[in-house]
């Protein structure tokens, strides 16, 4: 499983492989919590990317409803449809019905992510990504209970669709809320945490290709000890990431503090965190970590 | 020993220490180790950790147990049974104290034994008695109270009106234009819904509040009971959140329950410091975000002044209103002299006195914002057809 992973350029540790690998043979969703920036949602794109199932992402937003998840009938259309029926003396009394079924049959209706997710007859499975769901609110939350445990929709004008074979659900969630145990229970869980050093050079390496072994060394043990500091937002591994292209960019070879000073942007988005690594002196910071990365 | 009993005893044993194991999970944590095999101890590990563990929080505990059931090094068939005595036996005791003492000098390494323990000194020392009949009429009825606490704010989820004007409601525009032959000649439309404000509660349970906390642990219960979108977390020397614990309606054991949950009850104050943790942990990450936060303390901190005011800078920048509510401020000639309370208070949107429950009960119908009409919000309960 990590190897599959590996080869989309994800470099997954057991626990998250067992997890996905577990949520495959099990059918069942997988629920992924971490800090912000360890590469939660990108687990969905590697997966859809080994599987070749299609990636359908659905972010959650509060407030988020089944006209905006599931479908919505091409109202516009709709009314252009009607219009024209009347113009050529189509819609009386006596065609109503006829009409109406017209209207709300397929050509008409408007397929969100849980739809396309479910209603998907050809190739592998789909990879169905609900990104945040912790942003969506509780109604929304109860309603996404019911599609996952039986993976159908029912669209009360034109009936029910089941998933022939059921997408591989992931779902992530920041944990700014709770998400209802009836929700977890259903799902396989795990909980993401920042990457061990030599993954996080080996991810680097695979994920900004520019850059070199040493500074990728360098890079990852000077995050390290960033997240050591007790920053507001200690980077993850997407901002290693980020710099490590940053880096690339600028032309570094290896990290010195004038280049860090300037990129430091690119790794730390607060601007006490900043003040806080200047604070602490960046040379001898970067120092340490070049100790590290050997 | 087969698979099915080793897996039904390893999660007797997660359960018997404190982790919430629903069957289902346990149906899967089978099936998980069907499909991983047993022949390697992480594979067990982790499929234990995909089907059984459903809070970052029960991840160390998770790791103690298995190491004390799946044994050591080597993964054997037969479970080490005596680790699931000491469960046994403090799930039966029924509060000898000494003996309790004794047993914990023997083993002191027991995670399972300790845990126990705390509910009994914690129920011993602070005595939050049974509720009595007239306290709990009026716990229902400040629970009734409570639905207006931190007002409405306007959702994104639209819902249908009567006004003709707006944005349009195009689905029920389109139904009624089929009755009139195609012409739309009763439009419908939508205006945004209202919903209700998350309140999120930090409750001191330092020594200095201790005889304050009956009444306050009450409030809290009732709020979080009596409304939505209310989160509870205790601050003192460290940061707990009661939220779970306090949800049973039945008062009684919600307050035992959270008192079981807390470790430090009247212990210091390092207001700053747990606040800083709030902060990291679930404030700024988004459940602070537009939200009401009460803090319910005497501002008397430990810490240092500078991190309490940097603490609460941070979180005013991110609520939509930021309370102090301090029991001490019902003195007369209460000056706001504490430390902690001169550093929060030129962060503090309003600065509430919070010394019995019935001025709680104010709090309230204070904390109601009056832009939008009471009780409208369970209007959008119903938007997702």
């Amino acid at each position: 499983m990590a190897d599959g992973l590996k080869s989309c350029d994800y470099l997954a540790d057991e626990g998250l492989a067992t997890a996905v690998f577990l949520a495959m043979t099990l059918n069942r969703p997988l629920l992924l919590e971490g800090e912000p920036g360890v590469g939660k949602t990108e687990t969905a794109n590697a997966l859809a990317a080994w599987t070749g199932g299609e990636l359908i992402r659905l972010q959650c937003y509060e407030g988020i409803d089944v006209a905006q998840a599931v479908y919505e009938w091409d109202y516009s259309r709709q009314l252009l449809h009607l219009r024209t029926a009347e113009a050529t003396g189509g819609a009386t009394r006596d065609t109503a019905d006829a009409l109406e079924d017209e209207l709300y049959s397929e050509r008409f209706l408007i397929r969100r992510p849980l739809l396309r997710a479910i209603a998907a007859v050809e190739g592998p499975p789909p990879v169905l990504l609900i990104d945040e769901v912790d942003r969506a609110d509780d109604e929304f939350e109860a309603f996404l209970l019911e599609i996952l445990s039986d993976y159908a929709v029912t669209v009360p004008e034109i009936g029910r669709f089941a998933a022939v074979t059921p997408p591989r659900v992931i779902i992530t969630s920041n944990r700014t809320r709770d998400v209802h145990d009836a929700l977890k229970r259903r799902c396989l869980y795990h909980w993401v945490e920042h990457p061990g050093f030599e993954r996080e050079v080996a991810i680097i390496g695979r994920r900004a290709p520019g850059v070199s072994e040493p500074l990728a060394r360098q890079v990852a043990a000077a995050v390290a000890a960033f997240r050591e500091l007790g920053l507001y937002k200690p980077p993850g591994v997407a901002e290693s990431i980020d710099w490590s292209l940053a880096l690339g960019r600028l032309g570094a070879a290896e990290l010195t503090p004038e280049i860090t000073q300037a990129s430091l942007g690119s790794v730390l988005k607060y601007r006490e965190d900043q003040q806080r690594v200047v604070d602490q002196g960046i040379g001898g910071l970067i120092e340490q970590a070049i100790a590290r990365a050997g | 020993m087969q698979v099915d009993e080793l897996a039904v005893g390893f999660v007797n044993a997660l359960r018997g220490a404190g982790i919430d194991v629903a069957v289902g999970s346990s149906v899967n944590y089978y099936q998980a180790l069907g499909a991983v095999g047993m022949a390697q101890r992480s594979s067990v590990y982790w499929a234990g950790r995909a089907t059984l563990v459903t809070e970052p929080d029960d991840i160390e505990l998770y790791d103690k147990i298995f190491d004390a059931y799946y044994g050591g090094q080597q993964l054997v068939a037969t479970p080490v049974m005596e680790v699931t005595q000491p469960i046994t036996l403090v799930v039966d005791d029924d509060g000898d104290d000494d003996a309790e003492d004794d047993g914990g000098d023997e083993d002191p390494g027991d995670p399972t034994l300790t845990l126990r323990w705390s509910r009994h000194e914690v129920l011993r020392d602070k005595d939050f008695a049974d509720y009595s009949d007239d306290e709990l009429n009026e716990a229902h009825r400040l629970m009734a109270a409570m639905a207006r606490l931190g007002g409405t704010r306007r959702s994104r989820r639209r819902r249908r009106t009567h006004r003709t004007a707006g944005h349009p409601e195009l689905r029920r525009t389109v139904r009624a234009a089929i009755r009139s032959g195609g012409e739309p000649v009763r439009r419908w439309y939508t205006e945004p819904g209202q919903r209700l404000r998350r309140v999120v509660l930090l409750l001191d349970i330092s020594g200095s509040m201790e005889s304050y906390a009956r009444a306050l642990i009450r409030f809290v219960h009732a709020a979080v009971v009596g409304r939505r979108r209310v989160e509870v977390f205790t601050i003192g020397t460290r940061l707990t959140r009661i939220t779970r614990e306090l949800s049973s309606r039945d008062p009684d054991r919600a307050v035992s329950a959270a008192a079981d949950a807390v470790s430090d009850w009247s212990g210091g104050t390092r207001l700053g410091d747990t606040l800083a943790e709030f902060n990291e942990i679930w404030g700024i990450r988004g459940m602070a975000r537009g939200a009401t936060v009460v803090i319910l303390s005497d501002g008397w901190d430990r810490g240092s002044p500078e991190v309490m005011a940097e603490q609460m800078t941070r979180l005013h920048r991110v609520t939509h209103r930021l309370v102090w509510v301090n029991p001490l401020k019902a003195t007369p000639g209460y000056q706001p002299l504490a430390q902690g309370m001169a550093a929060a208070l030129p962060h503090v949107d309003d600065f509430i006195e919070g010394h019995s429950l019935h001025s709680l009960e104010l709090l309230a119908d204070v904390l109601a914002d009056d832009r939008a009409p009471a009780g409208s919000f369970r209007s959008t309960a119903g938007a997702l057809v």
